[in-house]
């Protein structure tokens, strides 16, 4: 706990046990992206899982649409501070697309559209616990929240969930993606505030 | 082991100022403060008495200056922290406080680039301290400021950007009423603004958009329809839907 701040009450608050520490639901507030929206139109989109070995696999827009998809309903956590509750999204889990990817590496590099990328473990894209998610709320995904189609991974800081996701390159060594190098924390998880390198 | 910019500091306000009616600067002392280029961020962290604790990331509006930064807080009514910032804290009164954040958004003196600053509201804080942060080197890159504000009365710095300066363009644009004078009607950003104040895309400024999450998916679009490359277009925008 810090030093008191003279005369700071705060809002009269109710214990939500779904709010990671530091979050709240709805404020104003900076949010750092990194530059202007990319407009991927889906017959030119693309998928790729490529492995420590070299090893392409790849799944066009209608693949993708082809394969089974889920809908989960999760809370979402921006290092930024806010959070969203129950939020609704359609999309194939990873577990799906990974299937017959054969791997020994422990670490995932997500790379996007724009240049953008996120290292994550593998794991933790395993075991229905991340998706590509390419509606939102019932509707198509618009490209500002990453349209066509952006990676869910809920359990982490929303700057895993890469907007306008494009592939995965699968390594046995972990590097720092794009804010991973610029400062951000490798792993990510929203309950222990693993915001910044060294929190 | 915490590197310095992670450590959690006290500092104490030196100096308030109003702005605007609904934005106030705030003027800190932060001893063992590391310093800071123009367009980072800082997190600062309330505690109240049964220690409830909340934080927020305000952009600084100066450069570097010694032990010393300033931040611009708007009001946002109902604000948890916004109303206390600007109507409670008083000068000598501490505050904790972490930093700088951000590495991407910035701008850095060496550069001979020219620039493009286009902002909409409060998205001028850090731009501003892009346009102080060439003054105080006596920088020569050549800077234009496109900012966009409802009111004249919404203008954060007037003085300031009314002062003329050499190597820096300022045109300001109103979407609700603009002051007496002033050609043309009220309106949102569109691209013969953006095409008529900043600088031609074959001269590859370094564009920096802050702005709410509308107004910024709009001004990197244009920018990018006007053939600016998106890689020299960094942008930074406010709101729950920006992420």
């Amino acid at each position: 706990m810090g030093i008191v701040t003279p005369g700071f009450r705060g809002r009269a608050r109710s214990a939500d046990e779904r709010l990671p520490p530091g979050q709240y639901l709805v404020e104003d507030f900076p949010v750092l992206s990194a530059g202007p929206t990319p407009r991927i139109r889906t017959e030119n989109w693309t998928f790729t899982v490529t492995t420590e070995s070299g090893l392409r696999h790849e799944w066009s827009w209608s693949d993708l649409l082809a394969l089974p998809s889920e809908t989960p309903t999760v809370d979402i956590h921006c290092v930024t501070r806010w959070s969203k509750l129950d939020t609704t999204w359609r999309g194939v889990s990873l577990d799906t697309l990974l299937e017959d990817v054969d791997t020994a590496a422990d670490y995932a590099m997500v790379q996007a559209h724009g240049g953008y990328t996120t290292n994550l473990p593998l794991e933790d894209l395993l075991d229905g616990q991340a998706w590509i998610a390419f509606e939102f709320d019932g509707e198509d995904l618009t490209s500002e929240h990453g349209g066509p189609a952006r990676l869910l991974v809920p359990h982490l800081y929303f700057w895993k969930s890469a907007k306008w996701v494009k592939g995965l390159r699968l390594m046995l060594d972990d590097e720092p993606g794009f804010w991973e190098a610029a400062g951000y924390h490798d792993y990510g998880d929203p309950w222990r505030e693993q915001r910044y390198q060294g929190d | 082991m915490v590197r310095g910019k992670l450590a959690w500091r006290v500092g104490r306000l030196a100096e308030g100022r109003d702005e605007t009616p609904t934005a106030r600067t705030l003027v800190l002392d932060v001893p063992g403060w590391p310093g800071h280029l123009a367009g980072q961020h800082v997190d600062i962290r309330l505690t109240a008495e049964d220690g409830y604790s909340t934080t927020r990331t305000y952009s600084l509006a100066s450069p570097t200056d010694g032990e010393r930064i300033e931040i611009t807080v708007q009001r946002v009514p109902d604000g948890e922290v916004s109303p206390f910032l600007t109507e409670v804290f008083t000068v000598g009164d501490p505050v904790e406080l972490r930093g700088p954040v951000g590495g991407w958004f910035v701008w850095r003196p060496a550069s001979p680039d020219p620039v493009l600053l286009i902002a909409g509201g409060a998205g001028i804080v850090p731009v501003m301290a892009m346009i102080r942060a060439r003054r105080q080197v006596g920088g020569r890159a050549p800077f234009k400021l496109l900012y966009s504000v409802r009111t004249p009365e919404d203008v954060y710095y007037a003085d300031e950007l009314r002062r003329p300066e050499p190597g820096l363009d300022v045109t300001v644009l109103y979407t609700r009423k603009a002051p007496d004078g002033w050609p043309g009607e009220p309106h949102r950003i569109a691209v013969a603004d953006v095409n008529t104040a900043g600088w031609p895309a074959e001269f590859s400024p370094q564009c920096f958009v802050c702005g709410p999450t509308g107004f910024v998916e709009t001004v990197a679009n244009v920018l990018v329809a006007l053939g600016h490359d998106p890689r020299r277009v960094k942008t930074e925008r406010f709101g729950p839907s920006g992420s």
